[in-house]
Protein backbone atom coordinates (compact mmCIF):
# COMPACT_ATOMS: atom_id res chain seq x y z
CA UNK A 1 0.00 0.00 0.00
CA UNK A 2 1.25 3.37 -0.71
CA UNK A 3 1.29 5.84 2.11
CA UNK A 4 2.64 9.08 1.02
CA UNK A 5 2.16 10.00 -2.82
CA UNK A 6 3.12 12.87 -5.13
CA UNK A 7 1.56 13.82 -8.19
CA UNK A 8 2.79 16.64 -10.61
CA UNK A 9 4.03 18.27 -7.22
CA UNK A 10 4.91 22.00 -7.38
CA UNK A 11 6.32 24.47 -5.09
CA UNK A 12 7.68 28.17 -5.02
CA UNK A 13 9.46 30.53 -2.88
CA UNK A 14 8.13 33.02 -3.78
CA UNK A 15 8.30 34.04 -7.56
CA UNK A 16 10.57 30.98 -7.90
CA UNK A 17 9.65 27.83 -8.69
CA UNK A 18 12.06 25.02 -7.14
CA UNK A 19 9.65 21.44 -7.75
CA UNK A 20 8.66 21.59 -11.45
CA UNK A 21 5.86 18.61 -10.79
CA UNK A 22 7.09 15.45 -9.42
CA UNK A 23 5.84 12.49 -8.87
CA UNK A 24 7.36 9.95 -6.16
CA UNK A 25 5.07 7.65 -3.40
CA UNK A 26 6.41 5.69 0.09
CA UNK A 27 5.06 2.43 0.22
CA UNK A 28 3.76 1.71 3.86
CA UNK A 29 6.53 0.20 5.65
CA UNK A 30 9.24 0.78 3.06
CA UNK A 31 12.04 3.28 3.22
CA UNK A 32 12.35 5.43 0.00
CA UNK A 33 15.34 7.64 -0.88
CA UNK A 34 15.54 10.97 -2.73
CA UNK A 35 18.98 11.65 -3.97
CA UNK A 36 20.28 14.82 -5.92
CA UNK A 37 23.18 17.43 -5.93
CA UNK A 38 22.67 20.69 -3.57
CA UNK A 39 19.54 22.85 -5.16
CA UNK A 40 17.88 19.78 -6.56
CA UNK A 41 15.08 20.37 -4.27
CA UNK A 42 15.09 18.18 -2.26
CA UNK A 43 14.61 19.84 0.69
CA UNK A 44 12.00 21.61 -0.49
CA UNK A 45 10.15 18.61 -1.47
CA UNK A 46 9.96 17.31 2.33
CA UNK A 47 8.76 21.17 3.16
CA UNK A 48 6.37 20.48 0.24
CA UNK A 49 5.38 17.51 2.04
CA UNK A 50 4.69 18.98 5.54
CA UNK A 51 2.81 22.12 4.11
CA UNK A 52 5.74 24.67 5.11
CA UNK A 53 5.88 25.98 1.02
CA UNK A 54 3.35 26.90 -0.92
CA UNK A 55 2.88 24.09 -3.12
CA UNK A 56 0.48 22.90 -6.49
CA UNK A 57 -0.79 19.47 -7.54
CA UNK A 58 -1.37 16.86 -5.32
CA UNK A 59 -0.08 15.39 -2.39
CA UNK A 60 -1.78 12.18 -0.49
CA UNK A 61 -1.28 10.86 2.83
CA UNK A 62 -2.96 7.35 3.81
CA UNK A 63 -5.54 7.86 1.22
CA UNK A 64 -6.54 11.81 2.21
CA UNK A 65 -5.45 14.87 -0.25
CA UNK A 66 -3.28 17.00 2.52
CA UNK A 67 -1.91 20.08 0.11
CA UNK A 68 -2.30 23.50 1.75
CA UNK A 69 -2.81 22.37 5.15
CA UNK A 70 -1.18 23.33 8.03
CA UNK A 71 2.37 21.93 9.22
CA UNK A 72 0.83 21.57 12.50
CA UNK A 73 -2.46 19.63 11.45
CA UNK A 74 0.00 17.26 9.55
CA UNK A 75 1.73 16.35 12.33
CA UNK A 76 -1.03 15.08 14.04
CA UNK A 77 -1.48 12.71 11.17
CA UNK A 78 1.33 10.72 12.13
CA UNK A 79 4.21 12.71 9.95
CA UNK A 80 7.41 12.73 11.67
CA UNK A 81 10.01 15.31 10.47
CA UNK A 82 13.85 15.43 11.39
CA UNK A 83 14.62 18.87 9.15
CA UNK A 84 17.61 20.19 7.55
CA UNK A 85 19.48 21.84 10.40
CA UNK A 86 18.46 20.04 13.12
CA UNK A 87 16.07 22.28 14.04
CA UNK A 88 17.47 21.56 17.80
CA UNK A 89 15.91 24.36 20.33
CA UNK A 90 19.34 25.22 21.64
CA UNK A 91 18.39 26.33 24.93
CA UNK A 92 16.53 23.46 26.10
CA UNK A 93 17.39 20.49 27.58
CA UNK A 94 17.75 17.41 25.78
CA UNK A 95 14.66 16.18 27.37
CA UNK A 96 12.46 18.99 27.18
CA UNK A 97 13.71 18.39 22.98
CA UNK A 98 12.16 15.41 23.13
CA UNK A 99 8.92 16.12 25.64
CA UNK A 100 8.59 18.54 22.45
CA UNK A 101 7.95 15.97 19.58
CA UNK A 102 5.64 14.17 21.49
CA UNK A 103 3.76 17.98 22.25
CA UNK A 104 1.06 17.37 19.26
CA UNK A 105 0.01 13.63 21.04
CA UNK A 106 -0.86 15.26 24.03
CA UNK A 107 0.83 14.36 27.12
CA UNK A 108 0.36 11.71 29.75
CA UNK A 109 2.23 8.65 30.78
CA UNK A 110 2.83 7.30 27.43
CA UNK A 111 5.60 10.63 27.01
CA UNK A 112 7.50 8.95 29.45
CA UNK A 113 7.37 5.36 28.05
CA UNK A 114 8.34 7.22 24.92
CA UNK A 115 11.00 8.53 26.36
CA UNK A 116 12.86 4.96 27.64
CA UNK A 117 12.67 3.78 24.46
CA UNK A 118 14.07 6.04 22.34
CA UNK A 119 16.72 6.57 25.12
CA UNK A 120 16.97 2.89 24.37
CA UNK A 121 18.00 3.68 20.29
CA UNK A 122 19.98 6.30 21.65
CA UNK A 123 21.92 5.84 24.83
CA UNK A 124 23.94 8.95 24.59
CA UNK A 125 20.75 11.27 24.81
CA UNK A 126 19.78 9.61 27.86
CA UNK A 127 23.37 10.47 29.48
CA UNK A 128 23.07 14.13 28.10
CA UNK A 129 19.63 14.38 29.02
CA UNK A 130 20.24 17.82 31.30
CA UNK A 131 22.31 19.82 28.48
CA UNK A 132 21.12 22.44 27.04
CA UNK A 133 20.51 20.62 22.85
CA UNK A 134 22.70 23.40 21.72
CA UNK A 135 25.84 22.35 23.58
CA UNK A 136 25.51 18.82 21.55
CA UNK A 137 27.83 18.02 18.82
CA UNK A 138 26.32 17.76 15.15
CA UNK A 139 26.01 13.80 15.18
CA UNK A 140 24.30 13.81 18.44
CA UNK A 141 22.15 16.97 17.43
CA UNK A 142 21.17 14.98 14.59
CA UNK A 143 20.20 12.00 16.84
CA UNK A 144 18.01 14.28 18.72
CA UNK A 145 16.25 15.66 15.51
CA UNK A 146 15.38 11.88 14.79
CA UNK A 147 14.74 10.91 18.28
CA UNK A 148 12.46 14.10 18.59
CA UNK A 149 10.63 13.15 15.33
CA UNK A 150 10.00 9.62 16.85
CA UNK A 151 8.61 10.99 19.81
CA UNK A 152 5.77 11.52 17.79
CA UNK A 153 5.20 7.75 17.51
CA UNK A 154 4.94 9.02 13.52
CA UNK A 155 3.76 6.42 10.60
CA UNK A 156 6.13 8.42 8.12
CA UNK A 157 9.96 9.49 9.02
CA UNK A 158 11.10 12.42 7.11
CA UNK A 159 14.69 12.55 7.74
CA UNK A 160 16.65 15.08 5.95
CA UNK A 161 20.10 14.24 5.20
CA UNK A 162 20.86 12.92 8.29
CA UNK A 163 24.52 12.31 7.30
CA UNK A 164 25.52 15.54 6.41
CA UNK A 165 28.91 17.00 8.18
CA UNK A 166 29.18 14.07 10.23
CA UNK A 167 31.91 11.55 10.16
CA UNK A 168 31.59 7.68 8.71
CA UNK A 169 31.22 5.93 11.71
CA UNK A 170 28.50 8.43 13.64
CA UNK A 171 26.25 8.09 9.96
CA UNK A 172 26.78 3.89 9.80
CA UNK A 173 24.56 4.55 13.50
CA UNK A 174 22.69 6.73 12.63
CA UNK A 175 21.23 4.67 9.53
CA UNK A 176 21.44 0.98 11.29
CA UNK A 177 19.08 2.48 14.13
CA UNK A 178 16.96 4.10 11.14
CA UNK A 179 16.78 0.79 10.08
CA UNK A 180 15.91 -0.64 13.07
CA UNK A 181 12.80 1.61 13.84
CA UNK A 182 11.59 0.81 10.15
CA UNK A 183 11.97 -2.98 10.89
CA UNK A 184 10.83 -3.60 14.29
CA UNK A 185 8.18 -0.08 14.27
CA UNK A 186 7.01 -0.33 10.86
CA UNK A 187 7.76 3.26 10.41
CA UNK A 188 8.00 3.84 6.98
CA UNK A 189 11.05 6.44 6.20
CA UNK A 190 11.37 9.03 3.42
CA UNK A 191 15.14 9.93 3.76
CA UNK A 192 16.33 12.77 1.61
CA UNK A 193 20.21 12.20 0.58
CA UNK A 194 23.39 13.60 -0.74
CA UNK A 195 25.30 10.25 0.37
CA UNK A 196 23.86 8.00 -2.45
CA UNK A 197 25.73 5.07 -1.34
CA UNK A 198 24.56 4.81 2.37
CA UNK A 199 20.86 6.03 0.86
CA UNK A 200 20.89 3.21 -1.57
CA UNK A 201 22.14 0.78 0.64
CA UNK A 202 19.20 1.72 3.13
CA UNK A 203 16.48 2.32 0.55
CA UNK A 204 14.30 -0.09 -1.38
CA UNK A 205 13.29 2.59 -3.57
CA UNK A 206 14.85 5.77 -4.96
CA UNK A 207 14.37 8.78 -6.76
CA UNK A 208 17.11 10.85 -8.62
CA UNK A 209 16.59 14.24 -8.31
CA UNK A 210 17.78 17.34 -10.55
CA UNK A 211 17.30 20.93 -10.56
CA UNK A 212 13.57 20.37 -8.86
CA UNK A 213 12.55 17.29 -11.37
CA UNK A 214 12.79 13.50 -10.98
CA UNK A 215 15.22 12.63 -13.91
CA UNK A 216 15.31 8.51 -13.03
CA UNK A 217 13.51 6.51 -10.43
CA UNK A 218 13.44 2.57 -9.82
CA UNK A 219 14.33 -0.08 -7.19
CA UNK A 220 17.28 0.94 -5.19
CA UNK A 221 19.63 -2.00 -5.93
CA UNK A 222 18.98 -1.34 -9.49
CA UNK A 223 19.91 2.61 -9.55
CA UNK A 224 22.82 1.32 -7.85
CA UNK A 225 24.16 -0.87 -10.75
CA UNK A 226 23.29 2.47 -13.04
CA UNK A 227 26.47 3.71 -14.91
CA UNK A 228 25.54 7.31 -14.85
CA UNK A 229 24.72 7.04 -10.90
CA UNK A 230 27.49 5.70 -9.99
CA UNK A 231 30.09 7.60 -11.94
CA UNK A 232 28.40 10.97 -10.93
CA UNK A 233 27.03 10.04 -7.48
CA UNK A 234 29.02 6.76 -5.79
CA UNK A 235 32.29 8.19 -7.08
CA UNK A 236 33.46 4.67 -8.77
CA UNK B 1 20.27 53.61 60.16
CA UNK B 2 16.47 52.76 60.74
CA UNK B 3 15.66 55.72 58.33
CA UNK B 4 18.15 53.74 55.73
CA UNK B 5 15.95 50.26 56.33
CA UNK B 6 12.81 52.11 55.75
CA UNK B 7 14.23 53.48 52.71
CA UNK B 8 15.19 50.28 51.37
CA UNK B 9 12.27 48.95 52.40
CA UNK B 10 9.51 50.86 50.81
CA UNK B 11 11.98 50.82 48.05
CA UNK B 12 11.86 47.27 47.78
CA UNK B 13 7.64 47.65 47.53
CA UNK B 14 7.76 49.66 44.85
CA UNK B 15 11.08 47.92 42.99
CA UNK B 16 8.29 45.02 43.19
CA UNK B 17 5.83 46.35 41.30
CA UNK B 18 8.43 48.06 38.92
CA UNK B 19 10.01 44.25 38.69
CA UNK B 20 6.38 43.12 37.64
CA UNK B 21 5.48 45.57 34.79
CA UNK B 22 9.16 44.30 33.84
CA UNK B 23 8.68 40.49 33.91
CA UNK B 24 5.35 41.02 31.56
CA UNK B 25 8.01 43.41 29.30
CA UNK B 26 10.06 40.67 29.42
CA UNK B 27 7.78 37.83 28.70
CA UNK B 28 6.39 39.66 25.76
CA UNK B 29 9.87 40.22 24.34
CA UNK B 30 10.89 36.94 25.37
CA UNK B 31 7.73 35.28 22.97
CA UNK B 32 7.72 37.47 20.21
CA UNK B 33 11.29 40.26 20.09
CA UNK B 34 8.78 43.11 20.60
CA UNK B 35 9.49 46.07 23.04
CA UNK B 36 5.33 46.33 24.66
CA UNK B 37 5.79 49.65 24.79
CA UNK B 38 1.85 49.94 25.74
CA UNK B 39 2.14 47.70 28.65
CA UNK B 40 1.90 50.28 31.31
CA UNK B 41 -1.59 51.41 29.80
CA UNK B 42 -2.34 47.77 29.75
CA UNK B 43 -2.18 47.58 33.65
CA UNK B 44 -3.77 50.85 34.07
CA UNK B 45 -6.99 49.93 32.02
CA UNK B 46 -6.88 46.46 33.73
CA UNK B 47 -6.61 48.46 37.23
CA UNK B 48 -9.90 50.50 35.61
CA UNK B 49 -11.35 47.20 35.78
CA UNK B 50 -10.61 46.22 38.79
CA UNK B 51 -11.68 49.65 40.34
CA UNK B 52 -15.16 48.89 38.16
CA UNK B 53 -15.80 45.59 39.92
CA UNK B 54 -14.56 46.76 43.15
CA UNK B 55 -17.46 49.67 42.69
CA UNK B 56 -20.09 47.37 41.68
CA UNK B 57 -19.85 45.91 45.18
CA UNK B 58 -17.54 42.63 44.22
CA UNK B 59 -15.41 41.58 47.36
CA UNK B 60 -11.75 42.69 46.77
CA UNK B 61 -10.64 39.28 46.18
CA UNK B 62 -12.98 38.82 43.87
CA UNK B 63 -12.80 41.45 41.93
CA UNK B 64 -8.94 40.84 42.17
CA UNK B 65 -8.73 37.57 40.13
CA UNK B 66 -11.64 38.61 37.93
CA UNK B 67 -9.90 40.94 36.83
CA UNK B 68 -6.50 38.71 35.93
CA UNK B 69 -9.49 36.94 33.82
CA UNK B 70 -10.30 39.19 32.12
CA UNK B 71 -7.10 41.27 31.66
CA UNK B 72 -6.08 36.98 30.41
CA UNK B 73 -8.37 37.48 27.45
CA UNK B 74 -7.91 41.09 26.65
CA UNK B 75 -4.20 40.59 25.90
CA UNK B 76 -4.77 37.36 24.03
CA UNK B 77 -7.40 39.56 21.76
CA UNK B 78 -5.12 42.21 21.22
CA UNK B 79 -2.48 40.21 20.31
CA UNK B 80 -4.67 38.73 17.80
CA UNK B 81 -6.64 41.55 16.38
CA UNK B 82 -3.59 44.54 16.34
CA UNK B 83 -0.28 42.73 16.88
CA UNK B 84 -1.05 39.65 14.36
CA UNK B 85 -2.20 41.89 11.38
CA UNK B 86 2.14 43.34 11.65
CA UNK B 87 3.79 40.44 13.05
CA UNK B 88 5.90 40.00 10.57
CA UNK B 89 6.58 43.70 9.42
CA UNK B 90 10.03 45.48 10.56
CA UNK B 91 10.15 46.25 13.87
CA UNK B 92 9.28 49.94 13.83
CA UNK B 93 5.89 49.18 12.61
CA UNK B 94 5.16 47.24 15.39
CA UNK B 95 6.56 50.03 17.50
CA UNK B 96 4.22 52.74 16.26
CA UNK B 97 1.52 50.13 16.54
CA UNK B 98 2.30 49.49 20.18
CA UNK B 99 2.87 53.24 20.91
CA UNK B 100 -0.74 53.79 18.90
CA UNK B 101 -2.19 51.20 21.35
CA UNK B 102 -0.65 53.06 24.10
CA UNK B 103 -2.75 56.10 23.21
CA UNK B 104 -5.76 54.54 21.99
CA UNK B 105 -5.98 52.74 25.73
CA UNK B 106 -4.94 56.46 27.82
CA UNK B 107 -7.52 58.17 25.85
CA UNK B 108 -10.16 55.81 26.13
CA UNK B 109 -9.34 55.03 29.66
CA UNK B 110 -10.01 58.98 30.28
CA UNK B 111 -12.99 59.29 28.69
CA UNK B 112 -14.81 56.20 29.78
CA UNK B 113 -13.40 57.40 33.71
CA UNK B 114 -12.20 60.62 33.46
CA UNK B 115 -8.80 61.76 34.33
CA UNK B 116 -9.39 62.61 37.82
CA UNK B 117 -7.67 60.88 40.28
CA UNK B 118 -9.58 57.97 42.33
CA UNK B 119 -8.44 55.88 45.45
CA UNK B 120 -7.53 52.47 44.90
CA UNK B 121 -8.03 50.03 48.16
CA UNK B 122 -5.58 47.82 49.07
CA UNK B 123 -6.20 44.32 50.09
CA UNK B 124 -3.90 44.42 53.32
CA UNK B 125 -4.47 45.92 56.52
CA UNK B 126 -3.58 49.93 56.87
CA UNK B 127 -1.79 49.32 60.21
CA UNK B 128 1.99 49.45 59.91
CA UNK B 129 4.36 46.39 60.76
CA UNK B 130 6.35 46.79 63.57
CA UNK B 131 9.78 44.65 62.88
CA UNK B 132 12.28 45.44 65.95
CA UNK B 133 12.69 49.64 65.75
CA UNK B 134 11.49 49.96 61.99
CA UNK B 135 8.23 50.24 60.58
CA UNK B 136 6.99 49.16 57.33
CA UNK B 137 3.95 49.83 55.71
CA UNK B 138 1.69 46.45 55.45
CA UNK B 139 0.77 46.98 52.02
CA UNK B 140 4.59 47.42 51.40
CA UNK B 141 5.67 43.90 52.37
CA UNK B 142 1.82 42.86 50.75
CA UNK B 143 3.19 44.02 47.32
CA UNK B 144 6.72 42.12 48.02
CA UNK B 145 4.92 39.46 48.27
CA UNK B 146 2.33 39.40 45.96
CA UNK B 147 5.29 39.95 42.75
CA UNK B 148 6.89 36.98 44.41
CA UNK B 149 4.25 34.82 43.86
CA UNK B 150 3.64 35.75 40.32
CA UNK B 151 7.03 35.24 39.90
CA UNK B 152 6.76 31.56 41.72
CA UNK B 153 3.95 30.70 39.77
CA UNK B 154 5.18 32.01 36.51
CA UNK B 155 8.48 30.07 37.10
CA UNK B 156 6.31 26.69 38.01
CA UNK B 157 4.28 27.52 34.63
CA UNK B 158 6.88 27.75 32.17
CA UNK B 159 9.72 25.16 34.00
CA UNK B 160 6.95 22.32 34.58
CA UNK B 161 3.94 22.31 32.65
CA UNK B 162 4.08 21.06 28.60
CA UNK B 163 2.26 24.32 28.03
CA UNK B 164 4.74 26.77 29.39
CA UNK B 165 7.32 24.57 27.40
CA UNK B 166 5.62 25.03 24.18
CA UNK B 167 5.61 28.79 24.81
CA UNK B 168 9.04 28.46 25.53
CA UNK B 169 9.74 26.07 22.24
CA UNK B 170 8.06 28.57 20.27
CA UNK B 171 9.77 31.42 21.14
CA UNK B 172 12.91 30.04 20.15
CA UNK B 173 12.03 28.03 16.99
CA UNK B 174 8.88 28.78 15.42
CA UNK B 175 9.95 26.18 12.68
CA UNK B 176 10.94 23.29 14.77
CA UNK B 177 7.66 24.28 16.83
CA UNK B 178 5.70 23.89 14.33
CA UNK B 179 7.39 20.71 13.21
CA UNK B 180 6.28 19.57 17.11
CA UNK B 181 3.01 20.56 16.34
CA UNK B 182 2.71 23.66 18.18
CA UNK B 183 0.20 26.29 17.18
CA UNK B 184 2.63 28.89 17.75
CA UNK B 185 0.41 32.08 16.48
CA UNK B 186 -1.73 31.00 20.17
CA UNK B 187 1.32 30.43 21.83
CA UNK B 188 2.41 34.07 21.08
CA UNK B 189 -1.70 35.10 22.27
CA UNK B 190 -0.93 33.45 25.25
CA UNK B 191 2.06 35.08 26.17
CA UNK B 192 0.34 38.45 25.43
CA UNK B 193 -2.80 37.34 27.69
CA UNK B 194 -0.19 36.38 30.44
CA UNK B 195 1.91 39.58 29.94
CA UNK B 196 -1.12 41.49 30.54
CA UNK B 197 -2.09 39.25 33.87
CA UNK B 198 1.08 40.47 35.02
CA UNK B 199 0.33 44.48 34.48
CA UNK B 200 -2.62 43.79 36.12
CA UNK B 201 -1.08 42.58 39.26
CA UNK B 202 1.60 45.75 39.02
CA UNK B 203 -1.51 48.07 38.34
CA UNK B 204 -4.15 46.99 41.16
CA UNK B 205 -0.48 46.74 43.73
CA UNK B 206 0.38 50.29 42.35
CA UNK B 207 -2.50 52.35 42.48
CA UNK B 208 -3.44 52.07 46.16
CA UNK B 209 0.17 53.65 46.31
CA UNK B 210 0.08 56.39 43.84
CA UNK B 211 -4.22 56.67 42.98
CA UNK B 212 -5.69 55.50 39.87
CA UNK B 213 -5.38 57.90 36.91
CA UNK B 214 -4.97 56.74 32.94
CA UNK B 215 -1.57 58.16 33.54
CA UNK B 216 -0.42 56.32 36.69
CA UNK B 217 1.76 54.15 34.58
CA UNK B 218 3.82 56.15 32.69
CA UNK B 219 6.31 57.19 35.28
CA UNK B 220 6.16 53.48 36.35
CA UNK B 221 6.90 52.02 32.64
CA UNK B 222 10.14 53.65 32.55
CA UNK B 223 11.42 52.64 35.89
CA UNK B 224 10.16 49.07 34.10
CA UNK B 225 12.33 49.70 31.08
CA UNK B 226 14.86 50.41 34.03
CA UNK B 227 14.47 47.44 35.48
CA UNK B 228 14.27 45.19 32.85
CA UNK B 229 17.17 46.34 31.12
CA UNK B 230 19.35 45.77 34.31
CA UNK B 231 18.26 42.82 34.73
CA UNK B 232 18.19 41.70 31.08
CA UNK B 233 15.73 41.54 28.49
CA UNK B 234 16.14 37.73 28.42
CA UNK B 235 16.40 36.54 32.11
CA UNK B 236 12.39 36.74 33.47
CA UNK B 237 14.15 36.48 36.70
CA UNK B 238 16.75 39.06 36.05
CA UNK B 239 13.95 41.72 35.22
CA UNK B 240 12.24 41.03 38.71
CA UNK B 241 15.60 41.46 40.30
CA UNK B 242 16.45 44.70 38.58
CA UNK B 243 13.00 46.28 39.75
CA UNK B 244 14.27 46.15 43.12
CA UNK B 245 17.37 47.44 42.48
CA UNK B 246 15.77 50.05 40.99
CA UNK B 247 13.01 50.76 43.90
CA UNK B 248 15.69 50.83 46.16
CA UNK B 249 18.67 52.86 44.42
CA UNK B 250 15.53 55.14 43.52
CA UNK B 251 14.97 55.60 47.01
CA UNK B 252 18.07 55.85 48.50
CA UNK B 253 19.21 58.38 45.93
CA UNK B 254 16.33 60.59 46.53
CA UNK B 255 16.84 60.43 50.39
CA UNK B 256 21.10 60.69 50.47
CA UNK B 257 21.53 62.90 47.49
CA UNK B 258 20.14 66.09 48.14
CA UNK B 259 19.94 67.76 44.96
CA UNK B 260 18.07 64.72 43.59
CA UNK B 261 15.68 64.68 45.99
CA UNK B 262 11.89 63.55 44.19
CA UNK B 263 12.00 66.02 41.55
CA UNK B 264 15.13 63.92 39.55
CA UNK B 265 14.15 60.81 40.43
CA UNK B 266 13.12 59.70 37.06
CA UNK B 267 16.26 60.77 35.95
CA UNK B 268 18.28 58.22 37.57
CA UNK B 269 16.12 55.41 35.91
CA UNK B 270 16.78 57.17 32.72
CA UNK B 271 20.48 57.15 33.69
CA UNK B 272 20.78 53.63 35.02
CA UNK B 273 19.56 52.45 31.57
CA UNK B 274 22.27 54.46 30.18
CA UNK B 275 24.98 53.06 32.13
CA UNK B 276 23.84 49.55 31.79
CA UNK B 277 23.31 49.98 28.25
CA UNK B 278 27.02 51.53 27.85
CA UNK B 279 28.87 48.77 29.57
CA UNK B 280 26.75 45.95 30.44
CA UNK B 281 24.13 46.01 27.37
CA UNK B 282 22.77 42.11 27.97
CA UNK B 283 21.68 42.95 31.61
CA UNK B 284 22.92 41.54 34.86
CA UNK B 285 21.30 38.07 34.59
CA UNK B 286 20.61 38.09 30.32
CA UNK B 287 22.33 36.59 27.65
CA UNK B 288 24.13 38.46 24.79
CA UNK B 289 21.84 38.36 21.81
CA UNK B 290 23.59 35.80 19.62
CA UNK B 291 22.27 35.65 15.70
CA UNK B 292 23.80 33.70 13.35
CA UNK B 293 24.59 35.58 10.61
Amino acid sequence: MVLLEARGLEAQYGWTKVLHGIDFAVEEGGITTILGANGAGKTTTLRAVCGMVRTAGEIRFAGQRINGRATEDLVRLGIGHAPEGRGTFVNLTVEENLRLGAYARGGGRSVAQDLERVYGYFPMLAQRKKQPGGTLSGGEQQMLAVARALMLRPRLLLLDEPSLGLAPLVVREIFRIVRTINRDERVSVLLVEQNASVALGLAQHAYLMETGRVVMSGPAAELRQNDAIRRAYLGY
Amino acid sequence: MEIFFQQVVSGLATGGIYGSVALALVMIYQATDVVNYAQGEMAMFSTYLAWTLLNAGVPYWWAFFGTLVISFVGGVLIERVVIRPVENKPILTIVIVCIGLLVILNSVAGWIYSYIQKPFPSPFPPRPIMLGTVVFGAHDLGAIGVTLVVLAFLYAFFRFTTLGLAMRAAAQNPVSSRLCGIRVGWMLAIGWGLAAMVGAVAGMMVAPIVFLDPNMMAGILIYAFASATLGGFTSPGGAVVGGLIVGVIENLVGTYVHFIGTELKLTVALAMILIVLVFKPSGLFGRAAVHRV
